[in-house]
């Protein structure tokens, strides 16, 4: 049948962003192209990071035994100047990418492990795990996210700072603070799957509660959780950063962190040597503005009522040609129907 | 005779993420003063695109081609395909209005009835708020809503469902308007409530004068209430004529098919007779596969609701091979009945016996070994099943589970007999359900529940959902697998005339009690409760002399 292509197309295009990129217009599509230019080239530099970047991240000293000297305005050798610690700026840049990377990753993973495991939970069997699982995550919420996330670094690094220390530190402090998100939108989900007559059609098959949570309801329920996927990783940055900041971050031989930079630079600015807050800075901001145009644009093109498309034009070919005569056939005359994409049914937030 | 509504050449096409997808397709149509039009077609027909365009109510990523004039009562004309903004705000209410399928959600929750239909008022004619009530009242007495002084203040969740759809009439009529666009307004409501309804739609027409464009795929509303009748297929009109001419002597091939695959009550009574003849003799002496027993199913109401009593003292039993039918309105208690026999919903009292399990009180325990003999087929074919696995790992699922087979893969060789048996292609069962059409889901779910080939099937309103000439065929295919199969049958619907094509004996549910069991000849040959026999003279007829006949018998009773 002519639909089956139709309705399948090719692997490529059924890819999840790709899909998305094709299906939007106009200014949604800008913004989603933009975010995932501006996360690509993050992303790139980060796994990149030993080609790209010109020296060490604690290197102070050149191959020729020579220091880079403090606070260098931009020059051929160090094309985005020195910081006050003689650091190059330009690589601590590139460097402070990887370390970025790092942390998103190990706190994105870790927060869907145990918030969808423990939403799963709660939403399946409801009484009194889901009370207790909810109101704990509530308590949570109501901590300001930054003191929580100062408390588990010096839990977890002790004051020490290694590279992965410091890593871990930062990314499981954020960890703490989205494995309440991850637990209420997957609860919420699931909640709403276990009442679909496909779940009790597994009940009444007598499937165990195992398989249904795991085959039926489980897969049905992770719809939502690629936008704030991406949503948290930006909050993992400015997390990260923040914590750099107030100096709960990473020591400067450890890894490069534009947080740990600003700080530094704090008192740069006033003097007028501006190159070494402003790169650390539009660091951050064009990484975290890369991640939330991708997470805002694929939440607003989930959603079929947010989702704008290209104004109706002649049908490319026509969808409702009769097959057939009425009635006859293999199957019933529903076309309009079986051709038709999918809706997608997003659970609010 | 002057014509209010002329479309010529409509063609509406939707952009959809599939590419742009033409719903109408040069559609040419009058309706004339004071006539009730039907536009019949099954779902996708592009009937309610259609009407819809009247009153100029299509969504942004349509575009529309061809005209749709609408003649006001003072026989101003307009073309509703170009007008934009206060203008099209102008026509809608004044000159043409709309009362949609679903009365509860038409209104708007937080306001008064009365603020409702005087806001259409106050918004088209400058009067004071003292004399758009007194309007509001007015039109409410009309629409035949008892005590219209004190109901005026009242919310829409304190009508009931009727009294709503009334209250959206009295809406629509409020501004006297030329043509009525009705969509479907009778599809949400019961029978016994939708008689009445056809009634005041009938009474718009005589005592206001208003042109009635009626959307349906009810023939028996059809049948009832329409003069002329169009009829839809696949975004065309492919045959107009007089509700009379095209009941007697339809003239297109598909009216004939659509007309044919309507259930029609006395049917099923050659079929039961063949059906009792084929069972051995002493099948009457045999164990019932389910017996209830003075069974009681309450809904614990929640904050200090009182308790919810959904069945209420019912007694019944289905032998091997039998099928026993049960009909209801909405709120009777019937698929609660299904439900509690599957163990989706627990007994709170009395007795329920499924193949030997009693029901109250078992644990999940105690009911999963029964869980392979018992098969259930669920209303809605879009949601029962798992959007994510394909059609042959949905019908694969309850052979692994009882362990029949280990995989979906490896249980693929009977999940291609049992697609056959349904007469769906094998090919389907690589699909994934959203690339079904309704019926042919809904033929993959009764393969699913056959799969285990099971002694008793619950069959929860399987073809309500469908277009009539899908539910023809599922039905059709029904009574064959259960000749084949002889399975033991609860078949829950509140449309008598299906019940009646399939089921052997008639069970009649009101509020939660059983008020009439028998044989299919018994209760609707001759119904002896008062329920039963309002419930058979509401239900239309696709005929419109019979039905006629009906409505004056019906309003002699009611009367």
């Amino acid at each position: 049948m002519a639909t089956d292509a139709q309705a399948r197309g090719s692997l490529w295009r059924r890819l999840p962003v790709i899909s998305q990129v094709r299906s939007s217009v106009g200014l949604q599509r800008g913004m989603l192209v933009a975010g995932l230019i501006l996360t690509g080239i993050f992303v790139l530099t980060a796994i990149f990071a030993p080609l790209l970047a010109p020296y060490g991240f604690s290197q102070l000293r050149g191959d020729d035994g020579v220091a880079f000297g403090a606070l260098q305005e931009p020059s051929a050798a160090h094309l985005l100047g020195t910081t006050t610690g003689g650091y190059d700026v330009l690589s601590r840049l590139i460097w402070g990418a990887r370390t970025a990377l790092y942390v998103i990753i190990v706190a994105v993973l870790a927060s869907i492990v145990v918030g969808v495991a423990l939403g799963l939970l709660a939403g399946y069997f409801g009484g009194w795990l889901d009370r207790i699982l909810v109101v704990v995550a509530d308590a949570l919420y109501s901590f300001p996210s930054l003191l929580l996330a100062i408390v588990v670094a010096i839990v977890v690094s002790g004051g020490q700072s290694s590279m992965w220390g410091g890593i871990l530190a930062a990314a499981l402090s954020i960890t703490v603070i989205f494995i309440p998100q991850y637990l209420r939108v997957t609860r919420a989900e699931v909640v709403r799957i276990k009442s679909e007559p496909f779940v009790e059609s597994a009940r009444v098959i007598g499937s165990s509660h195992v398989r249904i949570m795991t085959r039926h309801v489980l897969r049905n329920s992770t719809r939502t959780l690629p936008l704030i996927i991406t949503l948290n990783a930006s909050e993992a940055i400015l997390t990260l950063a923040a914590l750099g900041f107030l100096g709960f971050g990473i020591e400067p031989t450890a890894a490069a962190e534009w947080g740990y930079d600003l700080n530094r630079a704090v008192s740069d600015v006033t003097s007028g040597i501006w190159w070494t807050a402003l790169f650390p800075g539009l660091a951050i901001v064009l990484s975290v503005m890369g991640l939330t145009l991708v997470g805002e644009s694929l939440n607003d093109l989930a959603d079929p009522r947010l989702r704008r498309r290209a104004a109706g034009s002649e049908p490319a070919e026509d969808l409702l040609a009769p097959e057939g005569d009425p009635g006859a056939g293999d199957g019933d005359t529903d076309l309009a129907e079986a051709s038709a994409t999918p809706t997608t049914k997003e659970g609010t937030v | 005779m002057t014509d209010v509504v002329q479309i010529r050449d409509l063609s509406v096409t939707f952009a959809t993420d599939a590419g742009a997808v033409r719903a109408v397709d040069g559609v040419t149509l009058d309706v004339h003063a004071g006539e009730v039009l039907a536009v019949v077609g099954e779902s996708g027909s592009g009937k309610s695109v259609t009407a819809s365009s009247i009153l100029g109510l299509l969504p942004e990523t349509a575009s529309v081609g061809g005209a749709v004039v609408v003649t006001g009562r003072d026989g101003h004309e307009v073309d509703v395909a170009t007008l934009k903004g206060d203008a099209l705000r102008e026509l809608r209410g004044e000159t043409a209005a709309m009362v949609f399928q679903e009365p509860s959600t038409s209104l708007n929750p937080v306001y008064t009835v009365g603020w409702q239909i005087a806001e259409g008022l106050r918004a088209h004619r400058r009067m004071s708020k003292k004399a758009a009530r007194a309007e509001a009242i007015d039109v409410m007495r009309r629409v035949g809503i008892p005590d219209p002084e004190t109901r005026v203040d009242h919310y829409p969740h304190q009508f009931s469902g009727g009294q709503k759809q009334r209250v959206v009439i009295a809406q629509a009529l409020a501004l006297n308007p030329g043509v009525i666009v009705a969509d479907e307004p009778t599809t949400a409501l019961d029978v016994t409530v939708q008689a009445e309804i056809l009634d005041l739609l009938r009474r718009c027409r005589d005592e206001f004068g208003a042109a009635i464009v009626l959307i349906t795929h009810n023939m028996g509303v059809v049948a009832d209430l329409a003069d002329r009748v169009a009829v839809m297929y696949q975004g065309k009109v492919v045959e107009q004529a007089g509700v009379r001419d095209l009941f007697a002597e339809p003239r297109e091939a598909y009216t004939r098919q659509l007309l044919g695959s309507v259930p029609r009550i006395g049917v099923g009574l050659a079929r039961a007779a063949e059906r009792a003849e084929r069972r051995p003799p002493e099948w009457d002496t045999a164990a019932p596969v389910v017996e209830a027993n003075d069974l009681r199913i309450v809904y614990p109401g929640r904050l200090r609701q009182p308790d919810f009593v959904a069945v209420d003292g019912v007694s019944f039993a289905i032998r091997p091979g039998e099928v026993l039918g049960l009909v209801g309105e909405s709120g009777s208690g019937k698929t609660t009945i299904g439900r509690a026999m599957a163990g989706l919903t627990p007994v709170s009292g009395g007795s329920l016996s499924v193949l030997g399990v009693e029901m109250l009180g078992a644990k999940e325990r105690i009911i999963r070994p029964i869980r392979s003999r018992v098969g259930f087929v669920f209303q809605d074919p879009a949601t029962s099943f798992n959007p994510l696995l394909t059609i042959a790992q949905c019908i694969a699922e309850p052979l692994v589970v009882h362990r029949r087979f280990g995989s979906p893969a490896a249980a693929r060789g009977r999940v291609d007999e049992l697609l056959e048996a349904v007469q769906l292609p094998r090919a389907y069962g690589d699909r994934f359900p959203h690339e079904l059409s309704g019926g042919q889901r809904q033929r993959a779910s009764l393969a699913r529940a056959l799969a285990l080939e099971p002694e008793l099937l619950i069959a929860d309103e399987p073809t309500s959902a469908l277009d009539v000439s899908v539910q023809a065929r599922v039905l059709d295919l029904f009574d064959e697998l259960h000749r084949e199969l002889g399975f033991a049958a609860l078949f829950i619907s509140h449309d008598l005339a299906v019940v009646d094509m399939l089921a052997d004996r008639i069970a009649v549910l009101h509020r939660g009690k059983l008020v009439e069991e028998g044989t299919g000849a018994e209760v609707l040959g001759n119904p002896q409760d008062a329920y039963t026999q309002r419930l058979l003279a509401s239900l239309p007829v696709p005929d419109p002399e019979e039905q006629a006949q009906r409505r004056e018998e019906w309003e002699a009773m009611r009367g």
